[in-house]
């Protein structure tokens, strides 16, 4: 199982803040965003814009690897002011 | 050289004080620190009122703008009779009447390439409350050639982030950060600002600044805050340093 979290307005434009998913395998983070795409428009905000990303609370780029139990975050950057 | 407390300052700033793990040689420590204040929007007016009344010793303020009519809806040092002045000296005026022995400089520029440099030898600190994209690395760069912390805010919309960077070896870098995103640059003028939020990340920014002048409590180097306002949220995320960064990396 992977834990998906979205947060801030990534969470409102996508309706969601947090859903598991069966690990099926995947390889990268890029992988599991790639998947989630498939989900309906909304989502495909996560390969569209700007997002960050972390495993299990990390920072990490989408080629991070994954793990079976891992909990993925997205959240977009802010850098405004 | 170090100035100490006077009596009348140990009265007025009696209540941080008062603090044990605080005390007067913390306070001492803020007073004679300098910050540079990138940015006087609403991120810069919320974080230089709290320093300045906190007691910090100097601040230099650097913001090319004028205030208008639409900053005032949070941008809380400015007033109705500043629309038109420099965001600086509105700034400046209200901090000093906040705190009269604060010594306030202000730049009327952005900090870039032009920027005299000789101005950071007094400079203890960077507080970046910029609002795009270039400043914030340029910010970056400054902070790891002159061996300068950076505290770094940003607000959008309903949320705001914040990290601090103290260079060195274990630090983290602002290109460390950025390089896990692209080159979207939203701003608050494009996609719009509700007021407390650019209030609370300053504030945060303050209170960061003040940790890490003083060492006083655990500071937020490595670590990025998120806060989510439409839900009342905080996350925190570790942020690495990473070993390729080509920031960071080449310059320690």
């Amino acid at each position: 199982m992977i834990q998906i979290k979205l947060f801030a307005s990534l969470r409102e434009s996508i309706g969601t803040s947090s859903l598991n998913l069966e690990y099926a395998g995947e390889n990268t983070v890029a992988d599991v965003a790639h998947e989630l795409v498939e989900r309906g428009a909304n989502w495909r905000l996560l390969e569209e814009r700007d997002v960050l990303c972390a495993v299990n609370q990390t920072l990490c780029g989408k080629d991070a690897k994954i793990n079976d139990g891992d909990e993925i975050a997205f959240f977009p950057p802010v850098t405004g002011g | 050289m170090k100035t100490s407390l006077n009596t009348a300052q140990a009265m007025r700033f009696n209540r941080q004080i008062l603090m044990p793990d605080f005390d007067i040689d913390r306070q001492e420590l803020l007073l004679n620190s300098h910050a540079l204040m990138v940015g006087v929007g609403g991120l810069g007016c919320a974080a230089a009122q709290y320093l300045a009344a906190a007691g910090i010793g100097q601040l230099t303020l650097a913001d090319d703008d004028n205030v208008e009519m639409t900053n005032l809806q949070r941008q809380i040092l400015h007033r109705e009779c500043d629309v038109g002045t420099a965001k600086v000296a509105s700034a400046k005026q209200a901090l000093h009447e906040l705190n009269s022995e604060c010594q306030v400089h202000t730049l009327l520029s952005r900090v870039d390439d032009n920027t005299d440099k000789t101005l950071l030898a007094d400079i203890d600190i960077i507080v970046d409350c910029s609002d795009n994209l270039a400043t914030r690395r340029f910010l970056n760069n400054l902070s790891l050639t002159y061996s300068l912390p950076l505290v770094c805010g940003a607000a959008i919309r309903s949320e705001g982030q914040l990290t601090s960077f103290i260079p060195g070896a274990d630090s983290p870098c602002y290109a460390c950060l950025c390089s896990l995103f692209g080159e979207q640059q939203l701003s608050c003028v494009e996609s719009g600002i509700l007021s407390p939020i650019v209030g609370i990340i300053g504030t945060m920014q303050a209170l960061e600044t003040i940790k890490i002048l003083t060492d006083f409590g655990d500071n937020l180097v490595g670590k990025l805050l998120v806060f989510d306002g439409k839900r009342g949220d905080w996350q925190r995320f570790l942020l690495p340093k990473r070993p390729d960064c080509q920031t960071c990396g080449n310059k320690l």
